[in-house]
């Protein structure tokens, strides 16, 4: 089931690539925005590098986060999923799955040619895609509740961020950590091993949180 | 009782401008929360045609 | 000795019992009001590390204890109400929310007040004032999400969805505060009170929480008695209210 749905949910993105490609390239043009904005000091880039990544990474993955229900909502399809026999919760992981494998996996591949743009070091790239690897689902899992919430209502893009975004602080910091703990070359194990803690987490909880939702917004 | 005068007491050891500021801005939050209340209670009685016997 | 407890929970009893407790919690936080701004000023002695400035703790620590635990209540009455399709918990939850939002303004505004004599700058990203940041976006999260729902069943139960997922995350949130706080320990702030705080003014800061407590009572029952005209504007009982024949 949760397979049926990715495979779907995924025709349908590459029927639509623009919406892929506009979160992606809104994600390079944040991170390219700062240097212009703070001055090309190297050390300094250096040092602001990993937040400046991970936060247009929140912002690129809560852009798209309407996306997710919204479709279906206006066609009838969600309905249509609400009154079949298979489980919410499944359907809304299959859906969050796939909102992560069509935004956030893009993103965590073009995080390491964004990451030399600011100089860091190889080992600190690889911390980076591999925070980015756990810690985006955990955004898509999140803002999954969020969209389900705000579904149909008016201004509901930014009443979503609204929600989300002070969510998604935890995985802000422990993935941005991650990265500045490896430049300054301390372990960084810790904080990949909370990432994946707050990935199983919102694995087992935010589908259910999302499926309760949806059932709130549709009745 | 730690105060000579009142200017003493006004000028909070030097800190008056701090400790006042705060205390003001949280009268005028716990204000401003009543008389919006008290707003909305009002325009709500008329609304519906209530006479309003108290005024709370 | 048996008192019908659950008649309260219909809007219509909670409306005339709400309303006659009003007066009470009323006198009750302006009384300890001004005791405890009594106390705060004239019986607790200048500290000696801090002068007169600590004499804001009488408002900050009270405001901040209430904003936490607002949420905490709020959150509790709105997944009552999405658990058991209570209303009035419901309402009481999205009364809650305001005085909350505005207590969290306020340990913000006094924090600022405070560390500026104190520590120099108005805000230090500091792991209590950061997590008070967070809790506010919580509240207004919480606010504008309601509001921009029309129907009010509906409302409640988001809301309440919103908020349980907040509690949730309002430990983790705290801790990852905290753990990033100290790598980043930039200027020292320590501003651990001394253990052996003064009797008075350990006097004056509870009996100003409980002032703040009382005047959220009042502030809470008086606002879920318009929710419950709001909602209930076309039923009976209302309408016997109109033509004036209520207690």
């Amino acid at each position: 089931m949760i397979l049926w749905i990715i495979k779907r949910d995924l025709l349908l993105a590459m029927r639509r690539r623009s919406d892929v490609l506009t979160t992606l390239f809104f994600f390079i043009i944040v991170v390219s925005l700062f240097p212009l904005g703070v001055g090309p000091e190297m050390n300094m880039l250096r040092m602001m590098a990993p937040g400046v990544v991970w936060v247009a990474a929140l912002l690129a993955s809560m852009l798209a986060l309407g996306r997710m229900f919204s479709s279906d909502y206006v066609d009838g399809t969600l309905e249509q999923m609400l009154l079949s026999p298979v489980s919410l919760s499944g359907l809304v992981m299959g859906k969050a799955l796939s909102h992560w494998l069509v935004t956030g996996v893009p993103l965590v591949l073009m995080a390491p040619v964004l990451g030399i743009q600011y100089d860091l070091p190889v080992e600190a790239l690889m911390v980076l895609t591999l925070s980015l690897l756990l810690g985006t689902p955990v955004l898509s899992l999140v803002g999954a509740i969020g969209a389900a919430l705000t579904l149909g209502l008016r201004g509901g893009g930014v009443l979503v961020s609204l929600l989300v975004l002070p969510l998604y602080i935890p995985v802000l910091i422990f993935g941005a950590g991650a990265v500045e703990a490896s430049t300054a070359g301390m372990g960084f194990d810790a904080h990949l091993s909370l990432l994946g803690a707050f990935l199983l987490v919102s694995l087992v909880f935010s589908p259910w949180a999302t499926a309760a939702s949806l059932r709130i917004s549709m009745a | 009782m730690s105060w000579e005068s009142w200017s003493d007491f006004f000028a909070m050891g030097g800190y008056g401008f701090y400790v006042w500021g705060s205390y003001l801005v949280a009268l005028l939050c716990v204000l401003g929360e009543v008389v919006l209340v008290r707003n909305r209670r009002r325009t709500l009685h008329k609304q519906l045609g209530l006479k309003d016997k108290s005024s709370l | 000795m048996t008192i019908n407890w659950f008649k309260y929970a219909s809007p219509a009893s909670f409306y005339f019992l709400a309303g006659r407790m009003i007066p009470f919690f009323i006198i009750a936080a302006v009384i300890l009001l001004i005791i405890g701004l009594y106390i705060g000023f004239f019986v607790a002695p200048t500290d000696f590390q801090q002068g007169e400035a600590y004499r804001i703790i009488f408002i900050h620590v009270p405001a901040a204890w209430m904003s936490m635990f607002l949420y905490v209540v709020m959150a509790f009455w709105a997944g009552i109400g999405l658990a058991f399709n209570t209303r009035l918990s419901s309402m009481v939850a999205s009364a809650i929310a305001p005085t909350g939002a505005m207590f969290t303004f306020l340990a913000l505004w006094t924090g600022a007040w405070w560390g500026k004599p104190m520590w120099g700058t108005w805000w230090v990203w500091d792991a209590r004032l950061t997590s008070e940041l967070i809790l506010f976006f919580l509240y207004i999260g919480f606010m504008s999400l309601q509001a921009a729902i029309d129907d009010p069943r509906r409302a409640d139960k988001a809301g309440a969805i919103i908020a349980l997922v907040g509690v949730v995350n309002i430990p983790i949130i705290y801790f990852s505060v905290q753990w990033w706080n100290t790598l980043h320990q930039g200027a020292s702030v320590s501003l651990v009170q001394s253990p052996k705080m003064a009797t008075a003014m350990l006097t004056g800061m509870l009996i100003m929480a409980l002032a703040a407590w009382m005047y959220s009572i009042v502030m809470v029952l008086m606002r879920t008695r318009m929710i419950i005209l709001e909602r209930e504007r076309h039923t009976a009982w209302v309408s016997e209210l109109k033509e004036g024949v209520s207690k």
